[in-house]
């Protein structure tokens, strides 16, 4: 049974979510039958120990990695149907990130980084679009700036103006304030709510910050690969 | 995405790429293959142009036919045509005096109308500027050339000996249409008037002459005289057409380009290398941004085409860059080259642009492609788990593609399938001796540790913990060294050593075309100048005709030289005894009771080129006569000795009646040289060659041709200067991680630089080490296998390899790994975190 909603209309829905690997002795199941729904425009806190498979659901979730068994839909889309490619692009159009570690390209200024999935997706309005969402973070006056010439929470201001320049129905957030000092991680958090209600996207996010899991509608708490409560 | 806006995508970031120090080694890698191939092509291609354009003039005639007799005027029937114009050129070498002083000139007499096509050009003073003439020199006039001129100090109206007569200097003959058969012209040339012949007394019956009949006209006439000579064939004539001489010379060009190539193979073998190094890293830093752009939607094609295009578009700025560098460097080459080609060169074609390209194309899909083709299938897993990469290529896909690049490469430079394979098996020889050396170097580094201060033990640590990549610096610079160290040191050592063997005193001067009544009298006017052994050795000309009943005009010789001996007449002669230096190695040598029989030895020079053993049948032309002989013995000749040699000598009585004249070779010291100027006036008929002033023509245009090999050599250094740099990127987060950690526990920044500039060194001392033990191994090689010397390396050759290793690499790695060392502690300890 599913923790939360089930049915049609689910912007996420995962079910009999397995994931096994090879190790030294043996196979090692990191997520053993997980079942999840999430409704269009919910926020859900996915938390649990280190370890406890937190990171593995979400790589799952967002068709970055492939379960051994069980099944993953975007709104209403089996990823288990799609290659690859057909992965990457219903992530393209449907999917939104931000990362613990910003993972923004190096070589790229805050305006090009913000520009990136608008340029994947062949927008031809990009550069406006990425400086209005980055003026909407507050960064207006650093769009020519590397990332190695911003902070950290600059930094991750910029992958926010990222994740939902696209307008993506659906945001993925690992460990968001993870890297960052506890006042800055806050104002974050701040900023990604924020964001988020003004685009009335779905938000799954990975946390072991109480307070930040607190913020959500509902919280989904995984302990040694299984769904605890 | 379309591939248009992929491509502005990727041309978007090709800046941002090049301006990080990987996609610039990538660019410096193939621009200094483009440009050591273009500098050697587009050199090629000027003087195979030069030589094209002139392929209508080079024989001064639509048609030519030389042959060691006269030519007589009513021998070929359709050249009786009113409208065919004929002249005839009479060539042989002689010496020329003025006062004291002599010179070899190669003469050439001509008749009224010479030259039949192009146009000779004259100029009043030596070197001066050069105007076309219609007319040949006046009878009692010759022209000389600018080098004969200044040899012998003269200006014109001056009056020069040539045999037994008297001429007038007025003119400097700059330009004679067919002045050049190569591109090297050994002797000055001289042109005088072909009435004036007889008086010099210098063509007698066995002189080494050359006649040539001239003809030109409507090519209808040409063409009757072509067929005649076609449905009459006269093995002792040779016809030569304008396309023809073209061909021959375009293979000496291309035999001359292929060489160059060759030297600069080496520096487009280790830009590969530096290619592989740099694409591997450029393809590594790529992963994480790839992983991003799959997460945020970017389909494998997107990844793979964007990295293609930008691949694409590094290539073709190396290219532009590549060949204009070339362009400027082949000026220096034909700068260098200047003496040696008597032309202006035209411009050279585009051919070689697209030869670059097509191997910049082999070594882009061999080395450059392997690491970037995984990417496309980083999975996005990655952006988070870092431990996740790209799966490699499947098993020896890598391997197979350089494998193929290098065959690829290798036959667009050389375009001989043979030699590509001779090439690769030597390139793989080479390259595992200098590897293993190279190796056994890098072990050497570890015993030293111990004895250092803490710079040079954390630079000499470095050498040996970076195995591989110290191998593979080791081995690039150590290769462009030895080049550098044999052309430069060990070419001259081996020079010296054998002058030093052939004798102080070994003949220095020949005289031919000796008439047996003035043998006596030549002796002992020699014996007056202190050479009293002089040995006269006959000489008669005969060509082969037949070998086992076999017209030679029926076989097929495999060799240049074979042809040759079949085509022209060759110098023979008898003795009673082998020559001094000749051995005997196979048949017998004839007794007294043998004197008279139809035998010959042979030179194994004759046996390999004729396809000759012991008791085959030879049939000789000699002066008209038929002469058939079994080949009785095979010598071995010391050709070096400087005394009269042959290929063919026969047994006393046998030739005796056949007109010929004689030969001897003398050695005269300084003082006794002016003696010849006498000598020469006194037997005008004798021709008189300096052997020391042919071997220092021949040394100027090995110094000239062996400087443009090393000039070529200095793109090897260059794409030896790329490997460091590609090795020093691959080192580059490692050297940063390693100077925040020794800053932080208190190494100053002078320390932490002076370790990186220990290890250079090092690297340096050992390429340089290398280099010179592979000059001085290869010198070894080459003077004891080739040359039967003995050698002894220059310690000079040892102090330049170690020295210039260690300058260059010491100081170019110090200073590419200078701002890695730089970086505040604390920003790369955060930039890790």
């Amino acid at each position: 049974m599913y923790p939360g909603p089930s049915g049609a209309g689910l912007a996420l829905e995962a079910s009999g979510l397995t994931k096994t690997v090879d190790s030294p002795s043996g196979p090692l199941t990191i997520l053993a039958d997980v079942d999840l729904g999430v409704r269009a425009g919910e926020t859900v806190a996915i938390v649990g120990p280190s370890g406890a498979g937190k990171s593995t659901l979400l790589a799952l979730l967002a068709g970055l990695d492939t379960p051994t068994r069980g099944r993953v839909a975007i709104a209403g889309t089996d990823l288990g149907r799609l290659d690859e490619d057909g992965r990457a692009a219903l992530r393209g159009r449907q999917v939104g990130f931000v990362f613990q570690s910003f993972q923004l390209i190096p070589s790229l200024t805050a305006l090009e980084n913000v520009m990136l999935p608008l340029e994947l997706a062949g927008d031809p309005n990009a550069r406006v679009a990425a400086t209005a969402a980055l003026t909407e973070v507050g960064l207006g006056a650093r769009l020519a700036h590397y990332p190695r010439q911003l902070s950290g929470g600059e930094q991750q201001r910029v992958a926010i103006a990222r994740a939902f320049v696209t307008r993506p129905p659906l945001l993925f957030a690992d460990e968001p304030t993870g890297n960052l000092d506890g006042a800055t991680g806050r104002r974050i958090a701040q900023l990604l709510f924020e964001r988020n209600r003004a685009a009335g996207s779905t938000l799954v996010l990975v946390t072991h910050d109480r307070e930040l899991a607190a913020r959500c509608d509902r919280i989904v708490a995984l302990d040694a690969g299984r769904v605890a409560g | 995405m379309k591939p248009l806006p992929m491509l502005r995508f990727a041309l978007r970031g090709l800046w941002r790429e090049l301006r990080s120090g990987e996609a610039l080694v990538l660019f410096g890698a193939l621009a200094v293959a483009v440009a050591s191939m273009t500098a050697v092509g587009f050199f090629a291609s000027r003087v195979s142009a030069g030589v094209a354009r002139e392929a209508t003039q080079v024989l001064a005639a639509d048609l030519r036919i030389d042959s060691a007799n006269p030519i007589p005027a009513g021998e070929l029937a359709p050249a009786r045509n009113d409208r065919l114009r004929r002249a005839e050129e009479i060539s042989f070498p002689t010496a020329l005096f003025h006062g004291d002083r002599s010179q070899l000139v190669a003469v050439n007499a001509v008749t009224p109308g010479y030259p039949l096509r192009g146009r000779v050009r004259v100029a009043a003073v030596p070197y001066g500027p050069a105007g076309a003439i219609a007319t040949i020199p006046a009878r009692g006039t010759v022209w000389l050339d600018s080098r004969t001129a200044t040899a012998l100090g003269l200006r014109p109206g001056a009056s020069v000996r040539l045999g037994a007569t008297r001429l007038r200097f007025t003119r400097v003959l700059a330009f004679r249409p067919d002045q050049s058969v190569g591109l090297v012209s050994l002797a000055p040339a001289l042109l005088m008037n072909a009435a004036d012949l007889p008086a010099t007394a210098l063509v007698q019956p066995g002189s080494r002459v050359t006649y040539a009949a001239l003809f030109a006209g409507p090519p209808a006439a040409v063409a009757a005289v072509r067929a005649y000579l076609r449905a009459h064939p006269d093995p002792a004539l040779r016809v030569r057409e304008a396309a023809e001489n073209s061909r021959e010379l375009g293979s000496a060009i291309e035999r001359a380009s292929r060489f160059l190539n060759l030297a600069s193979l080496a520096a487009v073998l280790l830009a590969a290398v530096g290619v592989a190094m740099s694409a591997r890293r450029w393809a590594g830093r790529r992963i994480d941004g790839v992983a991003l752009m799959k997460c945020l939607g970017a389909t494998q094609r997107f990844v793979l085409g964007v990295a293609l295009a930008e691949l694409g578009a590094i290539g073709a700025l190396a290219l532009l860059a590549g060949t204009l560098a070339g362009a400027i460097a082949e000026s220096g080459i034909a700068w260098l080259l200047r003496s040696l080609i008597e032309r202006d060169l035209p411009a050279a074609s585009a051919r070689p642009i697209a030869v670059a390209a097509a191997t910049e194309l082999a070594m882009l899909l061999g080395f450059a492609l392997p690491p970037l083709m995984p990417l496309k299938r980083t999975p996005p897993l990655r952006v988070l788990r870092r431990d996740v990469a790209p799966p490699r290529l499947r098993h020896g896909v890598a391997p197979g593609l350089a494998l193929a690049a290098l065959f690829a490469i290798l036959w667009l430079m050389v375009r001989d399938t043979a030699l590509v394979v001779d090439l690769a098996a030597g390139i793989a020889v080479v390259g595992a001796a200098l590897a293993a050396a190279g190796f056994a170097l890098v072990r050497l580094t570890r015993r030293f540790r111990g004895g250092v201060g803490v710079a040079w033990r954390y630079g000499l640590a470095n050498v040996s913990r970076r195995g591989i990549a110290s191998v593979l610096q080791v081995v690039a610079f150590g290769l462009g060294l030895m080049i550098l160290l044999l052309l430069a040191v060990v070419r001259g050592d081996l020079m010296r050593e054998w002058r030093a063997s052939v004798g102080a005193r070994a003949p220095n001067e020949f005289l031919i075309n000796i008439r047996p009544q003035d043998a006596p009298a030549l002796r002992r006017a020699l014996a007056a100048l202190g050479a009293p052994d002089a040995p006269m050795v006959p000489v008669i000309r005969a060509r082969i005709t037949a070998i086992d009943a076999r017209p030679v005009a029926s076989l097929h010789f495999a060799s240049a030289r074979g042809r040759a001996f079949a085509q022209r007449e060759q110098n023979l002669t008898w003795s009673a005894d082998p020559m001094p230096d000749n051995r005997v190695i196979a048949g017998r040598w004839w007794g007294p009771a043998d004197y008279g029989k139809p035998w010959v030895s042979i030179s194994t020079e004759y046996r390999d080129a004729m396809h000759l053993k012991l008791g085959d049948s030879i049939s000789f032309d000699v002066a008209g006569e038929p002469l058939t002989v079994r080949v009785a013995s095979i010598r071995r000749v010391r050709w070096d000795s400087f005394r009269p040699n042959f290929f063919l000598v026969f047994p006393p009585r046998l030739l005796d009646g056949a007109a010929g004249t004689l030969i001897t070779s003398v050695y005269l010291g300084p003082r006794a040289r002016p003696g010849l100027a006498e000598l020469a006036r006194r037997f005008p008929t004798i021709t008189v060659i300096d052997v020391d002033a042919i071997l220092a023509q021949v040394r100027t245009i090995i110094d000239r041709a062996s400087l443009a090999v090393q000039y070529v050599s200095l793109f090897t250094l260059a794409a030896g200067v790329i490997v460091l740099l590609a090795a020093v990127q691959a080192t580059r987060d490692e050297r940063r991680h390693e100077s925040a950690i020794l800053r932080t526990l208190g190494a100053s920044r002078f320390t932490v630089l002076s370790g990186v500039a220990a290890e250079f060194a090092a690297l340096g001392l050992l390429s340089g080490l290398l280099g010179a033990a592979g000059a001085a191994g290869t010198g070894w090689w080459v003077a004891h296998h080739l040359f039967a010397l003995r050698y002894a390396p220059d310690p000079k050759l040892w102090w330049l390899g170690i020295l210039g290793g260690t300058g260059l690499v010491g100081v170019s790695g110090t200073l590419a790994a200078r701002r890695v060392v730089g970086t505040p502690p604390a920003q790369s300890l955060r930039a890790e975190a």
